[in-house]
């Protein structure tokens, strides 16, 4: 079994969550035509006061960035819920 | 014609562009799906689609052009607006419905 979800929890400690919850969707989409490349297929939530007055658009780059090269390889796809605490 | 360019004139000649996994008839991803279904409910039915499984250069390209590393994207009059979960959130909020009317009225 791989540690995507252990590396993804790594890089994501740099946005300092206080809370992360990782799901492993991989399974529901084995053979699809898009999922060719092998990666997985992962649901993310997310939350971190750094994304207090942020945008979606915003929230979602700085996940992207902090995830860095395990989205050009062991994630194939990303479902992502990112909130601040008062949007709880 | 370089990548990034033909990008650049496809999402400015075309007031909603989507980059996808399959056709909107035939999508061969979830998330594609959920997109090119988001934009039917918001009343955009002759949006230019893009099936990224049939050429690897845009594949590739399109990311590099929104900085922005998954597909589908979404492009309103030339501006990325962002993936399914965006396009699921705006959709909801109405931001989406909002967007997309003053684009088709240009």
């Amino acid at each position: 079994m791989d540690n995507t979800i252990g590396l993804m929890r790594q890089r994501l400690a740099a946005l300092e969550p206080q809370d992360l919850h990782i799901e492993d969707e991989s399974a529901a989409h084995a053979g699809h035509a898009g999922a060719r490349s092998g990666g997985g297929h992962y649901r993310l939530t997310i939350v971190s006061p750094r994304f207090a007055g942020m945008n979606s658009l915003a929230r979602h780059r700085s996940i992207y960035a902090a995830l860095g090269d395990l989205m050009q390889g062991s994630i194939h796809a990303l479902s992502i819920t990112a909130l601040s605490p008062d949007e709880l | 014609m370089d990548v990034q360019e033909l990008i650049r004139q496809q999402v400015t000649g075309h007031p909603v562009v989507l980059y996808m996994k399959g056709t909107p008839q035939f999508p061969q991803c979830g998330f594609s799906a959920n997109a090119a279904q988001i934009l039917k409910a918001c009343g955009v039915s002759d949006f230019f689609s893009v099936n990224v499984l049939e050429d690897q250069a845009i594949r590739e390209g399109v990311k590099a052009y929104a900085n922005w590393p998954t597909i589908p994207q979404l492009y309103v009059n030339g501006q990325f607006v962002g993936g399914s979960d965006i396009m699921r959130e705006m959709y909801q909020s109405g931001e989406l419905q909002k967007l997309l009317t003053a684009a088709q009225a240009h």
